[in-house]
């Protein structure tokens, strides 16, 4: 187990190291020019094309490509991604100042996918063929066919536009006022939720879950499809594994062989299929935090891309390539602990 | 082949699916007859009028547009935005129409080119094993290192507006999954005797890859290409969504829906007011996705051996 895990602990650095290649072959592909303009904060340097010439050379930005990837790597290291011209400050900062947003919305969005799909996955292979079956699965096809922005738009649409229940951003501009500005707001963990608990302020607590309500929903509906079709084909198959028959001929009541001698091991391939999911969410962010006009980094990218803002939108693809592989990482390794039958492998 | 047609006929869901891709076959085919161009570029959505705001279906092309077309030597025969019109006085219908040309295109070339590296490099990597094998799929993970869309994302930023660009992205990273699927194939195939005949005879590498592998291996491949037009077509709409996609004004389904965005909220105390702004777009990407997972699902249930026999 632990020259698995030290196997896979190696490879990190290589893996990371072909990610920012990658990213800096995209990156090649801009003049020196264009990607110059993604360390500077005042665009009128340009206009002066000897400044702009001495700019170029002093950010490497004209060297020979192995030259540049190095020099672009040790600026990484040093957390200096550039200007974001969208944000108004340093790329990291902007960086920094948008992650929590986009994790608490995150977070609220697997929990219940992870609790009550699997539930609902094992439901229906139990009830196979049945009516309930049935329609969770036309569900799930119908949840799988619907793309991010349409749902998003459709949502919107139903609870603010006609209901007028769930208001798009983070928080109303009364909160706004109360947790940036008031002063006496003191941010623990800058998840809004769980610092409006801390404060003791149950009004902003209420009104952050309202504007977060909609985004989750947008975000997770489709890991919902999914993860309850992995489930369900899992479950079947193990349902039909000789051990579960020798189980029920024993005389083992029913709810156990379920819940027990089943669900345990139909949950082994369901682990990695969520950890692809949750991964697969940071993409899903984008987009639902621009339809509901979230606060988070994927707004944020979106728009710096729109405003061909190249620093900003490198940064995020770093940012989000790394959490990407350390999140594979753990999946890898969790599913090594719970499976044996990898780690032989 | 025969049995899987019969299969995709005989049941109910993927014979749904079949219908649907059939329409929107017949529509991009016969877009010109459907949604007669007024401009040169039939992909340059036809403006009913200049007003920003939408305006509701049945609604008759103003006058000094009208003025424009003629003046441009062009029969106005149909004169109302049947669906209504998008931000910008666009037709809704039009661009809907020539929008389903649109992703047709998108989805069929993307898919073929990604699957054609995917096949190629993963067969490379199967057969030679080794070395190449390693060096080929790290740089697979790599690729797959980043979420898709996000990759996509940064690659039409870099290169530009436009959807032949939106196709390249895509394509760069939409291959991996091909890749890993025909290289678990043919790695299992490999062992067979059959293939190591082929060797004994000394036939080239190459030979035996396309003539006596690839043959034997392609076809999980092509069910899983099959099901990733709508997923591609989805991820393209979505680039325009987020206003990196195709250019201004190209039919094109996400930026139909991209151009609902600022109304859908509608106005105080008429908040369904620009209902067909997004409604429309919506059925017609959410349907066209619809249909190619419809068959997919099917497909795969069909070519899941475990599975057989209990559909």
């Amino acid at each position: 187990m632990l020259s698995y895990i030290i196997r896979r602990l190696l490879m990190l650095p290589l893996i990371l190291l072909g990610v920012t290649f990658l990213i800096f072959c995209l990156f090649s592909l801009l003049s020196p020019m264009e990607r110059l303009a993604t360390y500077i904060n005042n665009p009128n340097v340009l206009k002066n094309p000897q400044s702009a010439q001495r700019l170029i050379e002093k950010y490497h930005l004209d060297d020979p490509f192995p030259a540049g990837y190095i020099h672009w790597l040790k600026s990484l290291m040093k957390l200096d991604f550039g200007w974001s011209s969208t944000a108004n400050q340093p790329v990291w900062e902007a960086i920094m100042q948008r992650f929590p947003a986009t994790m608490e919305l995150v977070f609220y969005s697997i929990i219940p996918v992870i609790l009550v799909g699997i539930w609902l996955g094992v439901i229906s292979a139990v009830h196979h063929n049945d009516l309930l079956d049935q329609v969770i699965r036309v569900t799930a096809i119908i949840g799988w066919s619907l793309p991010t922005f349409i749902f998003g738009l459709l949502i919107l649409f139903i609870f603010y536009g006609i209901l007028g229940w769930m208001p798009p951003g983070r928080l109303s501009a009364w909160a706004q006022f109360a947790v940036y500005t008031g002063g006496n707001f003191k941010h623990y963990t800058h998840f809004i939720t769980f610092d409006a608990l801390l404060n003791g302020r149950l009004d902003i607590f209420w009104d952050a879950i309202i504007h977060l309500i909609g985004p989750i929903i947008t975000l997770s509906y489709i890991s919902w499809a999914y993860l309850l079709r992995i489930t369900r084909s899992s479950m079947l198959d193990t349902l039909r594994k000789d051990y579960i028959r020798t189980a029920r001929a024993k005389g083992v009541e029913e709810k156990k062989v379920i819940y027990l001698h089943a669900q345990k091991n139909a949950l082994i391939p369901v682990v990695t299929v969520a950890g692809m999911m949750i991964i697969g969410m940071l993409g899903g962010v984008v987009i639902t935090e621009t339809v509901f006009t979230y606060p988070g980094m994927g707004y944020w990218a979106a728009t710096s891309a729109q405003q061909l803002d190249y620093g900003s939108v490198i940064g995020f693809a770093v940012l989000f390539a790394f959490i990407m592989v350390v999140g594979n990482l753990i999946v890898d390794v969790s599913y090594a602990l719970i499976d044996p039958r990898v780690r032989l492998e | 082949m025969n049995r899987i047609i019969k299969k995709l006929l005989s049941n109910t869901t993927s014979l749904i699916g079949l219908l649907l891709l059939l329409f929107f076959v017949v529509i991009a085919i016969f877009a010109p007859y459907i949604a007669p161009p007024l401009f040169d570029d039939p992909y340059q959505i036809v403006r009913m009028t200049w007003d920003i705001e939408p305006r509701p279906p049945g609604f008759p092309m103003a006058d000094e547009m009208r003025v424009v077309f003629e003046s441009l030597g062009k029969q106005v025969d149909r004169d109302k935005a049947l669906f209504g019109t998008a931000q910008g006085g666009y037709d809704i219908f039009y661009g809907l129409i020539w929008g389903t040309r649109t992703a047709f295109r998108v989805g069929i070339i993307t898919v073929v080119f990604s699957m054609l590296i995917g096949v190629i490099s993963g067969s490379i990597a199967a057969y030679f094993g080794g070395w190449i094998d390693e060096l080929l799929m790290r740089i697979t993970d790599i690729f797959l290192s980043i979420p898709f869309l996000v990759a996509a994302m940064v690659l039409t930023t870099i290169l530009g507006r436009g959807l032949d660009k939106v196709m390249v992205a895509l394509i760069a990273f939409g291959w991996m999954g091909y890749a890993r699927v025909i290289r678990g194939s043919i790695l299992s195939t490999k062992q067979e005797i059959y293939i190591m005949a082929a060797r004994a005879l000394g036939v080239k590498d190459f030979r035996i890859i396309l003539l006596h592998l690839l043959p034997n291996t392609i076809f999980p491949v092509l069910v899983q290409a099959s099901m990733n037009i709508g997923s591609m077509v989805v991820t393209a709409a979505a680039l325009s969504f987020l206003g990196v996609g195709a250019p201004l004004g190209y039919a094109d389904w996400g930026q139909m829906v991209s151009f609902a965005r600022n109304w859908i909220i509608g106005s105080p105390g008429n908040a369904g007011k620009y209902w067909y702004a997004v409604f429309f777009p919506g059925i017609f990407i959410v349907l066209f996705v619809l249909s190619w997972n419809l068959v997919g699902d099917t497909l795969r249930d069909i070519l899941d051996p475990r599975l057989r026999g209990e559909l």
